[in-house]
């Protein structure tokens, strides 16, 4: 089946077979393997991207069939320009990750969450992640790397928007 | 994953014309996928529903509420109409799943979603809802999550859903079109007892499509909660959850509606627990004789008889909260 997706601002046309998941079409087809895969069944959120810039979803949940016509960001397209989102630079200097396995649906998860909520609380920043799971950093560090990413993007609103 | 063919409804009329022999509706996907993922559902043809006009939330000309069948989850639960007239149905649906789920989830995919006992996801264990007749391995097995009420010998699994809940609680009612025609049914006749035929779960007939969901207006000052209590204090399914909705006046209970959730094979509503509340004093000893009614036929398996007493207290402490008694 025929289909056209924006990936990072990207458009890409490609058949698939409707039985490919998103996650898949990412990694395999497009050769963007920042989205992991982890479960496969919907529960770890290590494959979370963006849907048209302001959803966060489980890339692992949808086919790529259901994202023709539609834009998706990964954590590929965080970066600008040889500069990391402050999302991730905060993840660096927090220490938010340490084997990095669920950092890419980490950060899609609160790259959206910041959009929605440019000053979350810590619960709220809990909630939001609560579907994506960390075996590693015991999430304190997560939460504070979203905590400074926060603050930066509130002085500095541009770096926010990007992908589209 | 099996292969299939996917076709996308343009209009309702498309929907059903396709949905005709081994094909399944597409909705947001996260029960759908993750089946087919596990070779527990393996249709022929999918028939993607999500270019269809069905997301829609409004009022109702009577001063009720209509849910599309389509309308995700998320915005239900922020819609400002659903937060201010419906609170319970918004606390639901944010208990359940996990944002990026409820994202993509739908009205009528909640609705429809199956069971989360182990066995029935794992296509190599017996099963009677997924396999009809080849037994079940939930009795005697690891059925910590699973019902003790409405069960029978064939099937104890639970309905998971928190929204679904909250509907019946509210009376809702579902609307439905198929090659028989629309009809309305009541959410509390929606749903089927396993008995037999665990593998039937409610009143559609192959090929049904869910258009929506509405609501009546809403009770004039009745105080409501939803209160979900699991192994884990967010996305986790329920152990036991309630949903209320009381008026009271001058400390009596007028009206009570009272729904349980992860306790029973259907969302369960037992009129006799609303009877019991009402004309009574609201005190929190009117409410346990209310749980002890609700969990009085109650048939615990080998590893959830903590649940008699957990619904018990779940309901006690939703009926405190809704009618602010401490
Ligand atoms: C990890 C995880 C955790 C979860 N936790 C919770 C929780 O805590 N609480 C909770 O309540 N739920 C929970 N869920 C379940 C989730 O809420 C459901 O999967 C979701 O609501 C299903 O909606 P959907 O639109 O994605 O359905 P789909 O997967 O698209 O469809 C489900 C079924 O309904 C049918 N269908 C869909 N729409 C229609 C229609 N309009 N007419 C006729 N048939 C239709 C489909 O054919 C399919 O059989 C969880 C799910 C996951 C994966
Ligand atoms: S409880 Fe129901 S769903 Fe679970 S194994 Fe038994 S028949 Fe299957
Ligand atoms: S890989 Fe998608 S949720 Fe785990
Ligand atoms: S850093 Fe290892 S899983 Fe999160």
């Amino acid at each position: 089946m025929k289909i056209a997706v924006t990936v990072n601002g990207e458009r890409y046309e490609r058949d698939v077979e409707p039985r490919t998941l998103l996650a898949y079409f990412l990694r395999e087809d497009l050769g963007l393997t920042g989205t992991h895969v982890g479960c496969d069944s919907s529960s770890c959120g290590c494959c979370v991207v963006a849907m048209d810039g302001d959803r966060a979803v489980k890339s692992c949940t949808m086919f790529a069939v259901q994202a023709d016509g539609h834009e998706i960001t990964t954590v590929e397209g965080l970066e600008q320009g040889g500069k990391l989102h402050p999302l991730q630079q905060a993840f660096w200097d927090q220490h938010g990750l340490q084997c990095g396995y669920c950092t890419p649906g980490m950060l899609m998860t609160s790259y959206v969450l910041l959009k929605h909520q440019p000053a979350p609380n810590e619960a709220e920043i809990r909630e939001a992640i609560a579907g994506n799971l960390c075996r590693c950093t015991g999430y304190q560090n997560i939460v504070k790397a979203i905590q400074q990413a926060s603050t930066e993007l509130a002085a500095e609103p541009a770096a926010a928007a990007v992908g589209s | 994953m099996n292969s299939f063919t996917f076709t996308r409804a343009r209009t309702i009329a498309d929907a059903l014309r396709s949905a005709r022999g081994d094909v399944k509706f597409l909705a947001g996907g996260t029960t759908l996928v993750d089946l087919m993922k596990l070779d527990v559902e393996r249709p022929a043809g999918i028939i993607d529903l999500n270019a269809l006009p069905l997301a829609e939330v409004r009022r109702t000309p009577d001063g009720g509420l209509h849910i599309g069948a389509l309308a995700r989850n998320s915005d239900v639960a922020h819609h400002p109409d659903v937060v201010r007239d419906y609170p319970l149905l918004s606390q639901a649906l944010l208990s359940g799943a996990s944002v990026q789920l409820r994202n993509m989830a739908s009205t009528g995919g909640n609705l429809l979603q199956r069971t989360r006992c182990v066995y029935f996801r794992d296509a190599a264990m017996a099963c009677n809802k997924r396999s009809p007749g080849s037994g079940c391995a939930a009795i005697g097995g690891f059925n910590r999550n699973l019902a003790i009420l409405g069960t029978s010998a064939h099937c104890i699994a639970t309905n998971p859903s928190d929204q679904n809940v909250a509907l019946t609680a509210l009376e809702a009612t579902v609307h439905v079109t198929g090659s028989n025609g629309e009809r309305s049914v009541p959410i509390g006749d929606f749903y089927l007892l396993p008995g037999q035929t665990p593998e039937r779960e409610t009143i559609l007939e192959p090929g049904d499509l869910v258009t929506s969901v509405t609501l009546p207006p809403p009770a004039p000052g009745a105080g409501s909660t939803y209160v979900k209590l699991r192994d884990r204090a967010s996305f986790e399914f329920a152990l036991a959850s309630a949903a209320v909705v009381v008026t009271i006046k001058g400390g009596v209970m007028q009206r009570a509606r009272v729904a349980m959730g992860g306790i029973a094979t259907k969302p369960w509503r037992n009129l006799d627990v609303e009877a019991a509340l009402e004309g009574q004093p609201a005190t929190r000893e009117r409410f346990a004789d209310a749980a002890q009614i609700l969990l009085s036929d109650a048939k615990p398996q080998s590893r959830n008889g903590f649940k008699v007493e957990l619904a018990k207290r779940c309901l006690v402490h939703a009926l405190s909260v809704a009618t602010a008694v401490t």
